[in-house]
């Protein structure tokens, strides 16, 4: 039996996945995934549908049995735990409310359970046993306490078909806190809600993380989600964890081709490049003055807002054409069409002013040159790891519309 | 022609319509007029039974005369109290073996899973008379013959149920379940707790099926049964028509009516359920 904590005590643990294998037949889903997640962190694992992050969480939970690894809580191994006795919650994509019970019944359950004998917990009968009062009052003023916080009071005897989805995914995360675990696991709790909602919702699960101080795991395919919220990013592919970093690292710092194309909206553009047998690099067909380490075919990445329309300052040209214009409200996308890599298309990330800047000074024609600081690009090799950047390269501005205005002349 | 036309598209009815209308109509007149001639027969003198001509209602009302006779001649609740002793008795075993059973096919992986489920979907072809003999042996031989045990033993475990039910379970989402696990519910109390009550427009579908087929039983009643005190209303009524009623038609159906009467309000009662039930596992 779990016993209930006193109140007060600080509900978070760590984590350490280390080596976790599932095969699924002769699928391998998780190829030996290994993290280690910090006390009151919000990690957040991210990547495409299929990649094995939702079993990863399962397995955390000990919803399904791994087949290889191990997984410590505290620093105390639960793989032969069954899920009640690993003091974790999940929030689930599709809430999974009890459906024929009451809104205030679906967050006391988990603390019923616990708390209560299990011939308390009879159906009409239940109420009669004796020596239940207390432990019945200590359960609903929790239950209110967590609706409160949630702000669900007005919903409690309502069933969850009666509900919006933002109001069951309220209810949802209630019945996951008010038992205060020590750690929370949540699959794309997001996902089912619309977008406006879905905006409004990550406030309020960041809100929630800081005012908790509680271990997040945090599954979504949505790299914003995993942007936004988190403290670090594991970024999955095909089974196995590529990156963990923290949201800007992972961006300005991708160790992969994969990551560099994954997080990131627009994605990031590659281009095809060269080095021949001295270092020397060409861009795009183009010769350009810097140098690599590697020698032979390489990828280039630049991310949308480090170009600007060449105004003869760019380190790093490309000839293109002009295809598109997207305007985003404060941004504006420029979609153009080169000949430099297997994708073809482009795209600029620019502010609304400096388009209008442009386009007074007649600059934006169909064919335009696009360039960009050599510094801020990101190479990878034939085989998508990241390599070391440009030779005789400034380092990377920050600051990318800085840079984007003074190409521009503005 | 014209007019009629426009009749029929008024009460928004296509000719192809008004004819599955009609057609379904006749199949209603052809199942309840029995019904009808019985509680028409129960109201009327004997001698309307017999008569050439064929009156709608009683031309004498003798509804009491022959109400009271059944009751004075026959002891109907004697009989249904069996039925319902015997129908509650198996109905309750049925649902405590099946729905585990159900579950454990629905939800758990385990070696030999699939040929045990093609074992309840082979039982299901079985008629109750196959095994008839050997159980009737095995009462015998254990002395258990005529008592609501013998009656009840051969329907305890119910195939139909146990299909029924997993097909139900199956498509109960395995995140609530997961939700319930987390929740620390232990695997009997996610079963009764959460996933029986999402089920039981499937429950009450089943329970109308069993207490019918089993309030009008008459071929096992006949074989384990001999004292009249144990009989369910179907034998009751053998016994009761055999004696000295035999031709008192207007008492006989007074009887049918009442013994067929809780069926109909079971039915009512169940109806919304039942169709629902029905529907959704698409069987039967």
């Amino acid at each position: 039996m779990v016993r209930p904590k006193p109140a007060g005590q600080s509900m978070t643990a760590t984590v350490s996945i280390s080596s976790i294998e599932k095969n699924f037949g002769a699928t391998k889903t998780l190829k030996g995934v290994s993290v280690d997640i910090a006390a009151g962190e919000f990690l957040t694992l991210v990547g495409p549908s299929g990649c094995g992050k939702s079993t990863l969480l399962r397995i955390l939970a000990g919803l399904i049995p791994q087949d290889g690894g191990s997984i410590h809580i505290d620093g105390a191994p639960v793989d032969h735990l069954p899920p009640r006795a690993r003091d974790v919650s999940m929030v689930f994509q599709s809430y999974a409310l009890y459906p024929h019970m009451s809104v205030r019944e679906n967050i006391a359950t988990p603390l019923k359970v616990r708390r209560l004998s299990s011939a308390a917990r009879w159906p009409v009968v239940g109420r009669m046993m004796p020596g239940q009062a207390v432990a019945r009052a200590a359960i609903a003023e929790a239950v209110n306490q967590v609706a409160g916080q949630v702000e669900i009071e007005a919903l409690l005897d309502r069933r969850p078909a009666q509900l919006s989805g933002g109001q069951r995914q309220r209810v949802a995360l209630a019945r996951a806190m008010v038992r205060q675990p020590r750690v929370f696991l949540m699959d794309e709790p997001l996902s089912n809600l619309d977008a406006r909602l879905r905006v409004h919702m990550r406030g309020e699960l960041s809100e929630l993380h800081r005012r908790l101080g509680a271990t997040f795991i945090y599954v979504t395919h949505d790299q914003v989600e995993a942007m936004t919220m988190s403290s670090r990013v594991a970024l999955m592919m095909d089974g196995e964890i590529i990156q963990v970093a923290t949201p800007s690292e992972i961006y300005a710092n991708p160790v992969d081709v994969r990551v560099a194309r994954f997080i990131g909206s627009p994605e990031i553009n590659l281009l095809d490049a060269r080095a021949d047998q001295h270092g020397h690099v060409s861009i795009a067909g183009r010769t350009t003055a810097f140098r690599s380490d590697t020698v032979g075919p390489f990828t280039i990445g630049l991310r949308p807002e480090v170009l600007a329309i060449d105004d003869g300052s760019s380190e790093i040209v490309i000839d293109s054409r002009l295809q598109r214009i997207e305007r985003l409200g404060h941004d504006v996308l420029l979609h153009m069409r080169h000949d430099a890599g297997s994708k073809k298309s482009m795209t600029l990330r620019v502010s609304a002013a400096e388009l209008d800047a442009l386009q007074a000074n007649g600059r934006l024609n169909e064919n335009v040159a696009v360039g960009a600081r050599a510094g801020s690009a990101l190479l990878f090799g034939a085989d998508g790891k990241r390599l070391p950047g440009l030779h005789g390269a400034a380092p990377p501005e920050l600051v990318a519309y800085g840079l984007g205005l003074r190409a521009v002349g503005a | 022609m014209s007019r009629a036309g426009s009749f029929l598209s008024r009460a928004g009815l296509t000719p192809g319509q008004l004819t599955m209308h009609a057609v379904l109509l006749a199949c209603a007149f052809a199942m309840l007029f029995p019904f009808y001639w019985m509680v028409l027969t129960a109201f009327r003198p004997s001698p309307e039974v017999f008569s050439a001509t064929f009156h709608w209602l009683p031309q004498t009302f003798a509804g009491i005369d022959n109400f009271r006779e059944a009751f004075a001649k026959a002891p109907l609740l004697r009989f249904m109290t069996n039925g319902m002793v015997i129908c509650a008795g198996i109905l309750a075993v049925q649902l405590s073996t099946a729905i585990p059973c159900a579950y454990a096919l629905a939800k758990y992986e385990f070696r030999g899973r699939n040929l045990l489920f093609a074992l309840v979907l082979f039982a299901l072809c079985v008629p109750v008379q196959v095994p008839a003999l050997p159980l009737y042996m095995g009462l015998a031989f254990t002395g258990t013959l005529d008592s609501y045990f013998s009656l009840m033993l051969p329907f305890f475990l119910s195939v139909f149920a146990i299909f029924l039910f997993r097909q139900v379970f199956r498509s109960f989402p395995d995140d609530i379940i997961h939700a319930a696990r987390l929740d620390g519910m232990g695997e009997l109390e996610i079963l009764w707790r959460v996933v029986v009550p999402s089920a039981s427009p499937a429950i009450a579908a089943f329970a109308v099926f069993s207490i019918t087929a089993h309030w009008n039983d008459l071929y096992w009643p006949l074989i384990v049964v001999t004292s009249p005190e144990l009989a369910p209303p179907p034998l009751g009524m053998m016994y009761f028509s055999d004696s000295d009623l035999g031709s008192s038609f207007g008492a006989l159906m007074a009887a049918a009516t009442l013994l067929t009467a809780p069926l109909v309000v079971l039915f009512l009662c169940a109806q919304r359920h039942f169709v629902q039930g029905v529907t959704m596992t698409g069987v039967k």
